[in-house]
């Protein structure tokens, strides 16, 4: 397989997670206005800090409102991790990849972008904003159905696996982070209600409300939580389960052994849930360091993979 | 309302579809009949859901604008176009015999090039060529073939016979519009492939395979074929992703591949270089090895030539192959096919004027107002002058043009080109100009695609059918028998 296909297929995965991750996370902040009393400040520019987009944002806009913030996750083409930056580089990058998809992944593509595209101005407006998003996120489940459906499990499939992967352990570590943040901001009050909006809000935000309650049989506690989204094995967006999909991954690929062994690294360095403090700033430093190893972890596989250095003949 | 073919007149113009009495020609029988029993909004809702095909199929063009790069959906007309097989077996034949004689010249010209020293063809229109390249003198491509792949233009006049318009021998596309011509119209009239003797288009991208395969420098089980591309901002490059994917080869960029010091080419994998055998390469000549051509080319691939002419590595088309689609050589191709197959053209030329010569020169000067004058070596349709449809100001700067450099331009009478019904409005059906380019391969074996891409001048009147400039497309149609075997 190419070099560069290899690359291209990566970055599908990675920018269709972003879509659908973009999609979901406005999607809960707008339903969990209408639950919180008003007394309550959440700020929808959380999600900017979430995405650490903040500089980005300065540059464009003055005020910290819904609409600029919505304006800016959605729809900002200078923002490149904008849902509709992202939906593009999909779309770019399926288009110079449709040789090796299912012929029917471009039709889908090209349907999710045109729609996108011409509803945009839903996605700003509150009314129909919960239907449009609804919308693209069945967009990006249809196309990964596609996929999982009727690809090979070859080569190109792995690749697709690790972007989707890497994305999605990267923004349960995003997610975590915040509210960890949220947490110590809000401790200034010791206010335990905040703890369970807060939490809650962490859990819904990676689609893991009703698995956390199956799994951990227990009420939204900010450790319990903490522990299903990193630890769990079986749920898909657990960092753990991430990490485990791309050593599965990787295993029939070529030259990966540096890739394992970056992988391994950060199945080794572990939190310590059990003790009696609260998640503070610890804990918001474990998660730095894992994505600076998602980082490392990206460039070891552009290096093994990607990279079009000029080799001799081998 | 349904169509009205009452109310339909070609004019003096040969019709596809409608003969001189106004009735439907045999092969197209059912079709017209079928269209005449669609009410308008039957029509206009399979227009409809033609346009909506193509625009999830994303089937598209790259149009070149002072804006950028625009994406166009592809302009198709639903009404298909027929031919009957007994006629369209006859053209078939002699365009493998075209290029058949082409391979043979190509071959003479880059060797002895005894079609000069026998005076059949003047040594300076080799000379002054811009496609000869001295690079590839002396290389001798397997089964003797240059040009691979040969996409032909024909046109029929008023006498309703097929003339040979040009040659495409460099890097001709259109053939993956054919074949989404075909899928589209299954789609939007699928009655009629149910009864009527259709012939089926779809077995190209495996006879391209084969061809490929056939020219494999390297006689192993399974040589790796790559299509090159020079890139997304190609207008082609739909066409380039499809074949590769209709093949199921790799779509490949310059930067893709390396030449090693072993001067063989490799392409870059997650494995490594692996060895490349065939290039089917649909990027000009002159990007393909910066080494050799262009220097400043990002297209290329440096050492290619080097690769190619050491025998490692076959291209399509060769380098250089380009010199027998000069508009030139053109004129001279009924000699050349009689000198080398010594048998008489199947497909007529159209009669054309060399500028060079001072005789023709004159006579295109003085009848410019009624002649196509085109560039000899321009394509797409671009530097063009129909006569009839200019205004004086611009033949007088044709005729600068002419005189300032002659050997760069050829003359043609304005054919009249033939007519098929095009919707053009809600339910309305008029006479819209239009040619066909057939694909002809050639390796081991050869093969022609059953009928071709048609393309339509949209704009009433107009000849110009090339989809940078207004055209549109039709599915063509290859009918077994008429309405006799079908019922």
């Amino acid at each position: 397989m190419l070099s560069k296909v290899a690359e291209r297929l990566y970055w599908i995965a990675r920018h269709l997670e972003r879509v659908e991750n973009t999609a979901r996370l406005v999607s809960v902040y707008d339903s969990l206005l209408f639950d919180l009393p008003g007394e309550f400040d959440i700020s929808w520019y959380n999600l900017v800090t979430l995405n650490s987009a903040e500089k980005l944002f300065e540059s464009r806009y003055k005020n910290h409102d819904e609409r600029n913030v919505v304006k800016f996750l959605l729809a900002d083409d200078t923002n490149p991790s904008s849902m509709l930056s992202a939906l593009k580089m999909v779309r770019e990058n399926v288009r110079t990849t449709r040789d090796v998809l299912p012929q029917e992944s471009w039709e889908m593509v090209n349907e999710l972008s045109i729609y996108a595209t011409k509803n945009i101005q839903q996605g700003i407006n509150r009314s129909a904003r919960h239907e449009f998003l609804t919308n693209i996120i069945k967009g990006c489940q249809q196309i990964n159905g596609l996929l999982t459906g009727t690809m090979c499990r070859d080569a190109s499939w792995q690749f697709l696996r690790l972007g989707r992967n890497l994305e999605r352990a990267d923004m349960t570590t995003r997610l975590l982070d915040a509210g960890a943040a949220a947490q110590l901001e809000g401790e200034v009050e010791t206010d335990m209600h905040i703890s369970q909006v807060v939490w809650g809000n962490v859990l819904r935000s990676s689609s893991a409300e009703l698995s956390y309650r199956r799994t951990m049989r227990s009420a939204v506690h900010e450790k319990d939580v903490a522990e299903f989204l990193l630890e769990d094995p079986d749920f898909p967006r657990s960092f753990r389960f991430c990490i485990d999909s791309m050593i599965n991954g990787i295993k029939n690929l070529p030259n990966n052994a540096a890739a394992k062994k970056a992988l391994h690294t950060m199945l080794e360095v572990e939190f310590e849930l059990d003790s009696d403090k609260r998640l503070g700033f610890e804990f918001r430093e474990y998660l730095n360091q894992q994505q600076v190893n998602l980082g490392n972890l990206h460039q070891v596989f552009n290096q093994t993979w990607f990279a079009m250095l000029k080799r001799g003949t081998e | 309302m349904s169509i009205d073919w009452n109310q339909y007149d070609p004019n003096n113009f040969f019709d596809e579809l409608i003969g001189e009495n106004g009735e439907a020609r045999v092969s197209a029988e059912r079709l017209v009949e079928h269209l005449a029993s669609l009410d308008e909004g039957e029509l206009e809702a399979r227009r409809q859901m033609a346009e909506a095909t193509i625009h999830e199929m994303g089937v598209s063009f790259t149009v070149y604008t002072e804006e950028g790069n625009i994406d166009r959906a592809w302009p198709f007309d639903i009404i298909p176009r027929t031919i009957s097989k007994q006629q369209w077996e006859k053209t078939a034949a002699g365009l493998k015999q075209r290029l058949k004689a082409l391979n043979m010249f190509i071959g003479d010209l880059y060797d002895k090039q005894q079609i000069i020293k026998d005076g059949i063809i003047p040594e300076h229109i080799i000379r002054d060529s811009k496609n000869f390249r001295p690079e590839c003198i002396g290389m001798k491509p397997a089964h003797g073939v240059w040009a691979h792949i040969c996409g032909t233009d024909l046109v029929r006049d008023s006498d309703g016979e097929f003339y040979v318009l040009e040659d495409n021998l460099r890097v001709p596309s259109g053939v993956a519009y054919m074949l989404e011509n075909r899928s589209i119209t299954k789609r939007v009239l699928p009655e009629l492939f149910e009864k009527e003797g259709i012939m089926p288009i779809g077995d190209y991208p495996s006879r391209l395979f084969d061809t490929l395969v056939s020219i494999s420098p390297r006689r192993i089980k399974r040589p790796e074929i790559v299509v090159m591309t020079p890139g997304i901002f190609n207008s082609a490059y739909f066409e380039h992703a499809y074949l590769a994917q209709q093949m199921g080869t790799e779509l490949v960029e310059g930067s893709d591949l390396v030449v090693g010091d072993d001067d063989c080419v490799y392409m870059r994998t997650i494995a490594g270089l692996e060895r490349v055998d065939v290039i089917y390469r649909r990027i000009d000549d002159m990007f393909l090895d910066p080494e050799v051509f262009e220097k400043e080319s990002v297209l290329g691939v440096p050492g290619l030539m080097r690769a190619w002419r050491a025998g490692n590595v076959a291209l399509a088309n060769a380098p250089g192959a380009g010199v027998a689609d000069d508009k030139v050589v053109y004129a001279y191709v009924p000699d050349i096919i009689r000198y080398y197959l010594k048998e008489e053209p199947l497909i007529k030329n159209v009669k054309t004027y060399l500028c060079d010569d001072p005789e023709h020169r004159q006579y295109v000067i003085d009848h410019i107002a009624e002649l196509v004058v085109k560039p000899a070596n321009e394509s797409g349709g671009y530097g063009m002058l129909i006569g009839p449809h200019s205004t004086k100001k611009e033949q007088a700067h044709f005729i600068k043009l002419i005189k300032a450099d002659p050997r760069n331009y050829v003359a043609q009478p304005t054919l009249a080109l033939s007519t098929s019904p095009t919707l053009v409005g809600k339910g309305v059906v008029e006479p819209r100009h239009l040619d066909l380019r057939p694909f002809i391969l050639q390796g081991k074996n050869s093969y022609v695609t059953t009928g071709g891409l048609t393309r339509v001048a949209m704009k009433k009147g107009s000849l110009v059918v090339n989809s940078s400039q207004g055209g549109g497309s039709k599915d063509t149609w290859i009918v077994n028998g008429g309405i006799a075997d079908a019922i």
